[in-house]
């Protein structure tokens, strides 16, 4: 294919160029340092080289034609080699875009008309490239571009890597080098808790919230494969799975207290794994390491919830294995404690922060995050007070446990304060009926609201 | 663990190889009856004899040629430079004759001879006596070039060195010899041809060698506590051969490097550093690779002027800001 040269972006104000003058006709040799044409920008004027050695086979535009920056100019390549003139982009009138621009895809057979100052229509919308192709192409593009970009070589590999067309990023190094700051600042946006850290610091610094800019980039963002994932299975979920939902609300006070009373020992005692055998207890016992605990005891209580839907057939299990949602990057996942019904509260919180750091630094492995038979999922540490969760296939409930809150509440029939957290059971109403969800409720209240119960 | 200065490491490490082996033996001006010009063999004489700690005449050429023979024929002398300056009045004897003896022979000889002395400026002794000639010797195929910045370094590679078979340049520094480090008693070896990560960190990589490398340790410092910037520290230990998997394992982490380094800048030591780090790893550079040497003129004789002269912390600090712009 012949090598297409656009309109480069010779300043960074600029938006469009003049093509002035061409100063070789189509059909001339061209050798690689040879002068094509003077393009006149906002600033000055200047003289467009050429890279390539080969034959200009094609002008695109007249002298004294406004080209927007990225629009073909000039086609340089092998005499009898097709040339098909790409589709004009919009000018950019803004700053610079860090969406990756897709060239358009050439049209495969029919040769373009040979009028020198025609352009072709834009071709029939084209599927969304894939990342690979875009870089392979925005690497073509930027070679093919005029005056020498200043770019580290890092950063150049970035932008080529994440498919960003660096030729209109201002570089922020020295003598306006894009650095890798720069492109990393032009990818897609940040995930979810990157963006909220970013939001609280902007908070506390202030001025931001007051910008006038645009929130984010517009842009997009390839879907990764945990977020493949996560969409595909919980959207089969939400779809096949008849959910409905079973809410009670607990006294959390004795939770609280009982809670209090074992970190404060644990803190003068000295943290120690009390026999050779039991895995270190890293820091204190949190709220939802006892509602894991007691999620395991409840289906102890009703086993009939820790089963499986299998068509003609539904499945129950003996071991409780407890999943926990942790947030992480782009996303989420459910690291599974294994055997929960036989390990005490103690080994339940040490196996839960380990596997959330484990989440968190993203290296667990498939059985540390499969075979889950009941889930958790916890915002309370968020300022959620009640919500409710989608169910994990195959499981067939998932519990949604809200923050503590302090409310009025009847005691003994006065209105006194009370520590209430909420409790939102989703149940695939297959296998768990609506008194068996109430019953495994029940069940499970009855362990949080008597939490020395957990410590058997 | 003994907290020692340099001096009395290699000390150590001279007393002990002694020992070790009879073969090895030390020679140069002032080594025995005066204790060393610097004091480095204090005390040996006394311990080993006249036929082991031998002082020569003042006759470069001629005592490191004699070592160079005794050598090729089984002794390990251990010869004493009082400067390194002085090297190139015995420059045909280290590297045209030690340098390629072994080549020379199809490997039928070797050269087993330890040339160690200090190779330093900073001390007023004027353009004849501050010579850092680490990155001439390097040049030369057939040699070992060593130059340690710590107590626990000058041990570990004084002894490493003197088992070495081939002849190794081993380059001391006189401002160094009063530092103070942990140093294991007994026998320990740092091995050549390692690099040492003196400090880790994440922001920009610093390679240094010598007594630039305790001015690296000292900005690294500021760096974390004014700039909020981490920075590594790599001691090349070695500088031939080098080793180039540290140096390049710390760039490819950081992508931002400041070679520093005594030698006046024409092809000193970081500028063949700075070729290797673009050759292997340019894509992992986020900016130019800098430098800080010595001002390229002859070693200023005027104290205050000296001292801007060489690699300061005040101009690393200033270097490495650039390198992070």
């Amino acid at each position: 294919m012949a090598n297409i040269i656009d309109m480069p972006k010779l300043s960074d104000t600029m938006t469009v160029g003049t093509l002035v003058k061409w100063k070789k006709r189509a059909g001339d040799a061209v050798k690689s340092g040879d002068i094509l044409a003077e393009v006149e920008t906002d600033k000055a004027t200047m003289e467009l080289e050429s890279f390539f050695d080969g034959t200009l086979l094609k002008i695109f535009v007249p002298d004294g034609a406004q080209v927007a920056i990225g629009d073909a100019l000039c086609a340089v390549g092998q005499p009898g080699e097709e040339v098909t003139a790409p589709a004009t982009k919009k000018v950019e009138t803004g700053k610079l875009k860090a969406e990756p621009t897709v060239p358009a895809a050439p049209v495969s057979a029919a040769p373009v008309a040979a009028s020198v100052s025609e352009r072709s229509a834009p071709p029939p919308s084209a599927p969304p490239a894939p990342v690979v192709a875009v870089a392979a192409s925005v690497s073509e593009r930027m070679v093919a571009s005029g005056p020498r970009v200043r770019i580290s070589p890092l950063a150049r590999k970035l932008a080529v890597e994440k498919g960003i067309d660096y030729t209109g990023i201002a570089g922020s190094g020295p003598h306006g080098r894009i650095v890798r700051a720069d492109i990393l600042a032009a990818a897609p946006a940040a995930p979810a808790a990157a963006q909220i850290s970013n939001l609280k610091s902007q908070i506390a610094s202030g001025a931001p919230l007051l910008a006038r800019d645009p929130i984010q980039p517009d842009h997009t963002f390839a879907v990764s494969n945990m977020r493949g994932t996560i969409a595909r299975r919980l959207l089969e979920s939400k779809t096949q799975i008849p959910h409905f939902y079973v809410e009670v609300e607990i006294d959390a006070e004795p939770l609280l207290v009982l809670r209090q009373q074992l970190n404060a020992a644990l803190e003068k005692d000295g943290v120690k794994p009390w026999s050779p055998l039991a895995p270190p207890l890293a820091g204190k016992l949190s709220v939802n390491d006892f509602v894991l605990k007691a999620c395991a005891e409840a289906l102890r209580r009703v086993p009939s919830v820790n089963a499986s839907w299998e068509t003609s057939e539904i499945r129950y299990y003996g071991a409780v294995h407890v999943a926990f949602a942790v947030a992480i990057d782009d996303g989420l996942i459910t690291p599974v404690i294994r055997n929960a019904h036989l390990k005490t509260l103690f080994q339940i919180a040490a196996e839960a922060k380990q596997l959330a750091a484990l989440a968190k630094a993203k290296k667990l492995q498939p059985p540390q995050y499969t075979g889950g038979t009941f889930c958790v999922s916890n915002l309370g540490m968020m300022g959620v007070e009640r919500f409710t969760a989608i169910i994990n296939p195959p499981n067939s409930a998932i519990l949604a446990v809200g923050a503590v809150v302090k409310k009025p509440v009847v005691k003994d029939d006065r209105i006194v304060v009370g520590q209430r957290m909420s409790l939102v059971l989703s149940c695939d109403h297959r296998v768990v009926d609506g008194a068996l969800g109430a019953t495994y409720l029940g069940a499970l209240k009855q362990l949080l609201e008597a939490p020395s119960l957990l410590l058997l | 663990m003994p907290v020692i200065t340099y001096r009395e490491a290699l000390n150590q490490a001279l007393a002990e190889e002694m020992v070790r082996d009879p073969n090895v033996l030390l020679m140069g001006e002032e080594v025995g009856q005066f204790n060393g010009a610097y004091k480095v063999s204090e005390g040996l004489l006394a311990r080993f004899g006249p036929q082991r700690v031998i002082d020569t005449p003042i006759s470069e050429a001629g005592f490191v040629g004699i070592g160079v023979g005794a050598s090729m024929l089984g002794v390990r002398p251990v010869i004493e430079l009082m400067f390194w300056s002085f090297y190139s009045v015995a420059f045909d004897q280290v590297l045209n004759n030690a340098a390629n003896i072994r080549y020379m022979s199809g490997g039928q000889i070797n050269c087993p001879i330890v040339i160690r002395g200090p190779a330093n400026g900073g001390t007023n002794v004027g353009a004849t006596h501050s010579l850092t000639p680490e990155n001439v010797c390097a040049n030369h195929p057939g040699v070992k070039v060593v130059v340690p910045a710590t107590a626990y370094d000058a041990k570990g590679l004084l002894k490493a060195a003197i088992r070495d078979n081939d002849p190794v340049m081993f380059m001391e520094n006189t401002i160094l010899y009063n530092d103070k480090g942990e140093v294991p008693e007994g026998d320990y070896i740092v091995p050549l041809g390692v690099a040492d990560v003196k400090r880790a960190g994440t922001d920009l990589t610093i390679v240094a060698h010598g007594r630039s490398v305790i001015h690296a340790l000292q900005v690294a410092a500021i760096l974390e506590k004014e700039h909020k910037v981490s920075a590594e520290v790599v001691d090349l230990r070695s500088i031939r051969p080098l080793d180039e998997a540290t140096i390049l394992a710390s760039v490819r982490k950081t992508h931002r490097v400041l070679l520093v380094d005594e030698n006046k800048p024409f092809c000193g030591v970081g500028a063949q550093i700075a070729y290797l780090i673009q050759d292997q790893a340019f894509d992992d550079l986020d900016a130019p690779i800098k430098r800080v040497s010595a001002i390229d003129a002859p070693q200023i004789y005027s104290p205050p002027l000296e001292k801007e002269q060489m690699p300061n912390p005040q101009r690393i600090l200033h270097a490495a800001l650039g390198v992070l712009a």
